[in-house]
């Protein structure tokens, strides 16, 4: 007998291994609460076995299904007999997934700038000495070029530049109070103040609002037409998810929308787009927006656009999809945020007009329309999301209902 | 973690089976997989975290465990900027100023530990779920704790971990009996880990037919049954579709009573239009099922069901 529980607790510790191997968020502490939970129920019962077991160990619904392959597992097979290829079955599902493509690595500025650099055994670790190098002219024209047409040494010194951006998003009024000159009376200090007037009231003192940084969203067009930009921009998406003090929810799209803001948050940008590029199974495909803005409308809004979000919309607009829905999903879209905002990086080019079929149907629902193809557009727009509070976006009524009728 | 034993529980709930004939006895119909949970949140005297969709019955737990165990219900509604002062206690502030105005008027000195005292607390609900002296701990409900922000979901956590309140001016008060407690959210937002892992974790999905069936039969007993199992085929079809706010089970119930009050014993293509605002509240949606055919659906429902 005692043998049979010790058994069953050595198992239960492999079976917890698993599934933290697999990523979930188990320790010691859940599975002795496990056992615990097993004293009140039949053990020899799978389905009830099964639930207390998830009903500890996993805490999200996303977590369930890969919660169950491992159960099976752990059910079908004694553990002595689990071959590495079964583990790594598992595994693979979630982690080794085949990405679909990698962006192809920037070419690094010491291999073509070696001509300059006599010693080529620098290592790769050192600090770049290109930054230190360039004059202030030479900078002045490196922000106005466009994203496009920058050599691999240019975009990296852009990657630098852009990490020194300051970003901050506009505040929005919480529900929260705080000691302070507001309208509201703060009575319990009030009377604490008053204490020794016996009952007399000579100073109030007030509460006022507590002010919180706005959510960010950002979803971004990973699609063929964007591709000379697709690489920055996802720097410039790290960057803005690094550097804000608020959550940034970050998604891409070609033909379908993927969530990234988890891969995101690796400390290694390198690293962290990698990991973007293993999760998006359609990078550089067509764009249908409109299917994409209409999977995030329905399975995201509620979820990532509550407390007044700014939503950061990042494509050329050329659509292959269906433009009816495209405008549809923006007028939703548009009614489900604070602001939206929209950024074009062939605004850029002076001749360029939003001409194309995708962005003529969205243009009516866009809050702000933006450039986003040179680092002097990057600083524009850091400094206009600065002031996205200072008056709400004026949006016509009547263009958003009679577009849905 | 001690395990908090209470008698009347480990007495009439032997088993899962017996909490599950015990729900059902109330009207609520409860996956094997959700009795399980809920059995092991009284045994082990844990929060029960319940996620789910709009209207598949999480709220509707907290209340029929209540009944089961015959106590009070707490409740909690959470909102954004829900702060200390709604959720935990208050002072009574015009209470005190008498207080210390009577005083004066005798002549006496105010201490102020006279006037921060057990007296003058305006006990909130979780205050409430703590403090009780019933015989039976109550079933403190945190209802849609995603409304909530982020500050509230670490107070909540103290409460939680320990059963305890700290109030500064009188001290920690612990839970003699600690309170059942159900944290519902939609998930409208990710509540943080950290209050996830202290709970024990369900997620409620919209049911089958059959078991939507039983919990229409059960609430709406005045349906006829053919009625019943149109509405109910009908609904699970909505659901296969593609709409921005799929109806759940609370819409169900809505439309069988709406029908029952219109007189209605079966469904038609003219009332399932007439009356499609009680299960659909976008106008997109309405659009859509009207622009769908209707009376198709209905026909493919008969022959399925």
């Amino acid at each position: 007998m005692a043998e049979n529980s010790s058994n069953l607790l050595h198992n239960l510790l492999l079976f917890g291994r698993l599934l933290r191997a697999l990523g979930l968020d188990v320790n010691l502490g859940r599975m002795i609460d496990l056992v615990q939970a097993l004293d009140h129920i039949n053990i020899g019962n799978k389905g009830d076995f099964y639930h207390t077991a998830r009903s500890l160990l996993v805490h999200s619904k996303e977590d369930i299904p890969l919660f169950d392959e491992a159960f099976e597992l752990f059910w079908r097979k004694p553990t002595e007999e689990w071959t590495t290829l079964d583990l790594r079955a598992l595994g693979e599902k979630r982690r080794f997934r085949k990405p679909a493509f990698i962006p192809p690595p920037l070419k690094k500025p010491k291999e073509s700038a070696s001509g300059t650099n006599g010693d080529t055994s620098i290592s790769e670790d050192e600090p770049p000495v290109v930054q230190a190098t360039l004059t202030y002219s030479e900078r002045e024209v490196l922000r106005h070029k466009d994203f496009s047409e920058m050599t691999g040494e240019e975009l990296e010194e852009i990657k630098r530049l852009m990490k020194a951006l300051v970003w901050r998003l506009g505040m929005r009024p919480s529900r929260r109070l705080r000691p302070g000159r507001g309208t509201q009376v703060d009575m319990r200090r009030t009377l604490r103040r008053n204490l020794k007037f016996g009952g007399e009231v000579l100073y109030w003192e007030h509460r006022d609002r507590k002010v919180k940084p706005r959510p960010l969203v950002i979803i971004a067009d990973v699609s063929g037409s964007m591709e000379r930009y697709t690489r920055l921009l996802l720097h410039f998406v790290y960057s803005l998810s690094e550097g804000l003090e608020q959550k940034v929810e970050a998604f891409v799209f070609s033909t379908r929308l993927t969530r990234i803001t988890r891969q995101l948050h690796d400390r290694d940008v390198e690293e962290a787009l990698r990991q973007v590029a293993r999760q998006v199974p359609d990078w550089s495909g067509g764009t249908r927006i409109g299917d994409a803005l209409k999977t995030f409308n329905y399975k995201w809004v509620r979820r990532v656009l509550g407390q007044g979000a700014v939503v950061l919309l990042i494509s050329d607009g050329w659509d292959r999809g269906d433009i009816d829905l495209l405008g549809k999903e923006m007028a939703r879209l548009q009614r489900s945020c604070y602001r939206l905002i929209w950024l074009n990086p062939l605004l850029g080019s002076a001749e360029y007009e939003p001409l194309t079929r995708g962005m003529q149907a969205a243009m009516p629902y866009i809050d702000d329309f933006l450039p986003v193809h040179n680092l002097a557009s990057l600083e524009d727009l850091a400094e206009h999301l600065k002031q996205v509070d200072d008056h709400r976006p004026v949006r016509r009524q009547d263009k958003a209902a009679s577009r849905l009728l | 973690m001690p395990t908090q034993q209470i008698d009347y529980m480990t007495t009439t709930i032997k088993s899962i089976d017996t909490l599950q004939d015990l729900l059902r006895e109330r009207l609520y119909v409860a996956d094997r997989g959700l009795a399980t949970a809920i059995y092991l949140a009284l045994k082990l005297g844990r929060p029960l975290f319940l996620e789910g969709e709009a209207g598949v019955g999480k709220t509707e737990v907290a209340k029929v465990l209540t009944d089961v165990l015959d106590t009070e219900l707490i409740r909690l509604q959470c909102y954004e900027g829900l702060d200390v002062h709604h959720a935990v206690y208050e002072w009574n502030y015009s209470r005190q100023m008498m207080h210390i105005r009577v005083l004066e008027a005798r002549g006496e000195r105010v201490e102020e530990k006279d006037l921060f005292s057990a007296e003058f607390l305006l006990r909130r609900p979780l205050l409430q779920a703590i403090e009780n002296s019933n015989q039976k701990a109550p079933v403190l409900l945190v209802d849609e704790i995603d409304r909530s922000d982020e500050e509230f979901e670490a107070f909540l956590l103290e409460i939680l971990s320990d059963f305890q309140i700290t109030i500064p001016e009188i001290g920690t008060i612990k839970a003699e009996r600690p309170p059942v407690v159900v944290v519902t959210s939609n998930r409208t937002r990710e509540i943080h880990d950290a209050l996830k892992r202290r709970c024990l974790y369900y997620w409620i999905d919209y049911p089958t037919f059959e078991k939507e069936l039983q919990i229409v039969t059960a609430k709406v007993p005045a349906a006829s049954g053919e009625l019943a199992r149109q509405v109910t085929a009908f609904i699970q079809e909505l659901r296969k579709g593609d709409l921005y706010k799929v109806p759940g089970v609370a819409e169900t119930l809505d439309w069988t009573a709406a029908l029952v009050a219109l007189d209605q014993k079966r469904l038609e293509k003219s009332i399932v239009e007439e009356t499609l605002g009680v299960i659909l509240k976008y106008q997109d949606d309405v659009e859509k099922v009207m622009q769908s055919d209707v009376g198709a659906t209905l026909a493919r429902i008969n022959v399925m069901h």
